[in-house]
């Protein structure tokens, strides 16, 4: 059971049954809404994955995927305004413009009329800020809390920003009121599941990258330069390299999740940005256990399903449960979910008293559990 | 099979090989200062490959900010020249990539990965992006000679972080290996080991420096007579002297300073 | 002439209110390394202090010279009873204290809602703070010099309490080797109480102090938490002169930028403005020299 669990066999079959789940079972028993939601929910398992990553496996705790996720659903939602406004509204202008602007059309939305070049800038963008930030910071070892404040400072400052923009970027409001995404009508039901259908396949895709990047060299890498940063340098390798790189990966997975929520849910704002939903991103994640490559995903649908299950109808207390569950699993258990998961796993190996294992050859030793998937657990962290 | 082996058969001796190109290590008025305080003082040092030079003195007298020097931990004035390539005021990995290894004090392997998996990093700083991304699906042969050298070939699949301290250095050693350095400073690589592995780590140590340049930090003088060919004395950042052990024990300032009251016995030596 | 001056006056104050909301992190987190994000909502604590002080104490200079210590009391027994209750556990995580102050910050905004409802109350500023005095000029606020000043008290208390006292020294002396300072008989448990009740107190009078120029919310405290960080990793850790320095200068540099571009452009600029700076000096101003490897 166990061999065929952890053999490549088994992960295929996994995925396989993920897919089933997600794109036949799902769209069959929800309702419209509701799968409009488990497509939203779905986008913040993207960001979640890419936080899986980042933080999991390289201990960068970024409190900025915020920054990212809405360069993605700006890019967006600014090509579906254009879209719009020259679908039906034949000026070219987007409706808030002529209520708050001067009814033009900034020239730095101009390149985003173009459904080619909003594609690519929805994943270049993200990728493009994290890189230069990326170099910015690692290269001079800026880390750790350093590293985690500056990111949040990051999307703080970006919602500032987008709130002074009421003209371009609509302020606080956002942008909202989609009719139409690449041509496709926003309120035919058929569409929508179609954008679900996106959503779940764009997940299953990022879970299949994680999973190559995290048995790949370059995730075990990953997880000694979390561990000994500096010990990597006298191996020959550049730390900030190889934690720019994820911190793109990361970003990237973020834009295209905000890319995809803006036509799911219809609007975009700052308060989708900002440090407060940079931070949520974060707790799904905790909660799955962010090591592990289905942690993350599942955490992050569970934490977005309590929420919206129950912060319309008890808003109060819901905010008192989420302050909990921060303190809960981050001061009690710091490996999430997952942790418990394994431990349980782990007793129920001791009782089967299993024979000694015989010498583990490198293939047994780069195989593992498709859940806890990973020999690189916890980090140590190091004090600062 | 033609794969070159990590350790080709010869001894270590005094001044190096004799034959052929030797590799070398040539550091010239090597100064490290800590905010005015010269913790390396003008040091000169030669180190020709094939030789296994040890590196010892008191407490504080700069032995490990020498390879923290070198290493580019620290940063420091003078030259420090491998074989033709000035090397100080490089970068840290860059460093590395010319063939410069270390180990640590305090045996530093990557506690949360399993050994095999610790050595497969250590042999793959030359690895192209795309080989990055793929799975490790065989092991370097490399890796597997190391596993071999420093007989962990039974704990391969087991988490760095369970293993002992004499088997961490070890490890670090391995990983030294693998990298396929010329140059090998090791900081007291036997700190924490008992008789008998401090005995099979100063065999494997001599098998090691046959064909590389090779400088160890060590305090135990028993250890230092048994396996050095030759020795640096360092006191208060500077080189005191320089020689054989017998020759270096013999010397009087090193009496002085360094063994003291063990001067008589050095004179059996 | 009057426009720089007053200029530099608005720089200044908002440097001094920074410095003030900094003043406890550069304790808790500079010291201790706890990445404290509750620490705006314990401002917030002490500016609900005021508030609730003015409505037993209707003379609002008397209500304002018993808020500041009890605002300090508020704030220090809340940070005290995080110290015992969760951060005690977890000084080997710093990035992970981060997180669930987070959540604990979440708890106390949602329940100042609770207590006193969303909407924004105001505490009313002594007569003798009502006003302006000019200088070359200009016109500074009274309740502004009032808060620079409060600020430099607070500051030179700290650095007294830290270089003078046994207290301090012990503090000290954790800091730099916590190991090394248990085994000479410091006790870290009783110095770490106590540093997180002066640093989180700090928070306390901050909040009291911004009663003065604006009016409270449960949303006081994540209006200062992220500047006041930022001036913590720009000052450089542990290093309170750092952080002093690092207030000031961006407080002068924020209300330059915001007066010159907008408030929203001012904010971007001065974040590029620190990342810049850490790839000058990635240690911040000041920073401590040790050998080991990380």
């Amino acid at each position: 059971m166990k061999g065929l669990l952890q053999g490549r066999l088994g992960t295929a079959a996994g995925f396989a049954a993920a897919a089933v789940l997600l794109l036949v079972v799902a769209p069959a028993v929800l309702s419209a809404f509701n799968l409009g939601l488990l497509g939203k929910f779905l986008c913040f398992a993207i960001v979640a994955v890419g936080i899986g990553l980042a933080w999991g496996r390289g201990g960068m705790l970024t409190l900025g995927q915020g920054v990212f996720f809405g360069l993605g659903a700006y890019i967006m939602a600014m090509h579906m305004k254009l879209a719009d406004a020259s679908l039906f509204g034949g000026s070219g202008v987007p409706d808030f413009m002529s209520l708050y602007g001067s009814g033009q059309v900034p020239g730095w939305w101009e390149p985003f009329r173009s459904p080619a070049v909003t594609l690519l800038a929805v994943v270049l963008v993200p990728g493009l800020v994290a890189l230069i930030l990326g170099l910015a910071v690692f290269k001079r070892r800026v880390k750790g809390a350093y590293f985690a404040i500056l990111s949040q400072a990051l999307a703080a400052a970006f919602a500032v920003f987008l709130i002074g923009q009421q003209a371009t970027t609509g302020g606080s409001n956002g942008l909202s009121g989609f009719r139409s995404f690449f041509g496709f009508d926003l309120q035919d039901p058929d569409n929508k599941v179609m954008l679900y259908m996106i959503a779940a396949a764009v997940l299953l895709l990022s879970v299949a990258l994680a999973r190559q990047l995290m048995h790949s060299r370059l995730g075990e890498l990953l997880v000694a330069v979390r561990d000994q940063e500096e010990r990597v340098r006298f191996l020959g390798y550049d730390p900030a390299s190889i934690k720019t790189a994820i911190y793109v990966v990361a970003a990237v997975l973020a834009g295209i999740a905000g890319a995809l929520f803006v036509p799911l849910v219809g609007i975009i704002s700052p308060a989708d940005v900002g440090v407060i939903p940079s931070i949520a991103f974060i707790i799904g994640v905790a909660i799955g256990g962010r090591a592990t490559l289905l942690g993350p995903v599942l955490g992050a649908v569970g934490a977005a399903a309590a929420q919206s299950a129950l912060s319309s109808t008890f808003p109060s207390f819901w905010v008192y449960f989420q302050g909990l569950l921060f303190v809960l699993v981050i001061g009690f258990m710091p490996g999430g979910l997952a942790s418990l998961a394994s431990m349980v796993g782990k007793r129920r190996r001791n009782r089967t008293a299993r024979p000694l294992p015989s010498v583990p050859t490198p293939a047994a030793a780069s195989a593992s559990a498709p859940l806890t998937e990973g020999e690189a657990s916890m980090p140590e962290e190091a004090r600062r | 099979m033609s794969t070159p082996t990590l350790l080709p058969d010869g001894e270590p001796r005094a001044g190096g090989l004799r034959h052929g190109r030797p590799k070398y290590l040539e550091i010239r008025d090597l100064s490290v200062s800590f905010d005015g305080f010269l913790a390396v003082d003008k040091v000169n040092l030669d180190v020709v490959q094939g030789d296994l030079r040890f590196l010892i003195g008191p407490n504080g007298a700069g032995k490990t900010t020498v390879i923290d020097a070198i290493t580019g931990l620290v940063p420091a004035t003078g030259s420090v020249n491998h074989t033709g390539t000035e090397i100080l005021g490089r970068k840290v990995h860059r460093i590395a990539r010319l063939g410069v290894g270390r180990t640590f004090q305090t045996a530093s392997v990557f506690e949360n990965l399993s050994v095999l998996q610790n050595l497969d990093i250590a042999a793959g700083s030359g690895r192209g992006p795309l080989q990055m991304l793929r799975r490790r699906k065989t092991v370097d042969p490399a890796v597997e000679e190391a596993l071999e050298i420093i007989g962990m070939e039974g704990v391969a699949g087991k988490k760095a972080g369970i293993l002992a301290h004499g088997q961490k250095q070890w490890l670090e050693i391995g990983m030294l290996l693998v990298q396929n350095s010329d140059v090998l400073l090791l900081d007291e690589p036997i700190a924490g080991m008992s008789q008998d592995e401090r005995a099979e780590t100063g065999e494997l140590l001599r098998r090691i420096a046959a064909s590389r340049i090779t400088l160890v930090i060590e305090h135990d003088m028993d250890f230092v007579r048994e396996f050095a060919t030759s020795v640096t004395v360092l006191a208060a950042g500077k080189v005191l002297s320089e020689g054989s052990v017998a020759q270096v024990q013999a010397d009087k300032k090193v009496q002085d300073v360094y063994l003291g009251s063990s001067g008589a016995e050095a004179d059996d030596a | 002439m009057e426009l720089l001056i007053g200029q530099m006056f608005a720089g200044l104050s908002l440097g001094s209110v920074l410095l003030l909301a900094a003043l406890g992190l550069s304790l808790t987190f500079g010291q201790m390394g706890v990445i404290n994000m509750a620490h705006g909502e314990f401002m917030m604590a002490g500016a609900y202090t005021a508030f609730v002080v003015q409505q037993a104490i209707s003379d609002a200079g008397v209500s304002l010279l018993v808020s500041i210590p009890l605002g300090f009391l508020v704030g220090g027994v809340l940070g005290l009873v995080l110290e015992v209750l969760l951060l005690r556990r977890m000084y080997h995580r710093p990035l992970d204290t981060l997180l669930v102050t987070f959540g604990v910050a979440l708890i106390l905004q949602q329940a100042a809602r609770d207590i006193f409802g969303a909407p924004s109350v105001d505490v009313r500023a002594p007569a003798w703070l009502q006003g302006n005095i000019e200088m070359l000029g200009a016109p500074i606020p009274l309740t502004r010099l009032f808060i620079l000043a409060l600020s430099l008290v607070c500051l030179a208390g700290l650095v007294l309490l830290l270089k003078a006292t046994p207290l301090g020294r012990r503090i000290r002396a954790v800091v730099l080797n916590r190991d090394l300072a248990e085994t000479s008989g410091v006790s870290t448990r009783r110095s770490d109480q106590l540093t997180f009740f002066i640093g989180s107190g700090l928070a306390g009078v901050a909040g009291v102090a911004v009663t003065l120029i604006g009016s409270t919310s449960p949303y006081l405290g994540t209006n200062y938490i992220v500047d006041a960080f930022l001036v913590v990793v720009a000052g450089g850790i542990g290093q309170i002169k750092g952080a002093v320095i690092a207030a000031f200068a961006l407080g002068v540099l924020q209300s330059a930028f915001e007066y010159s571009t907008t408030a929203s452009i001012g904010k971007v600029l001065i974040l590029i403005v620190i990342v810049v700076f850490l790839q000058l000096r990635p240690q911040g101003i000041f920073s401590l020299k040790t050998r080991s490897l990380a």
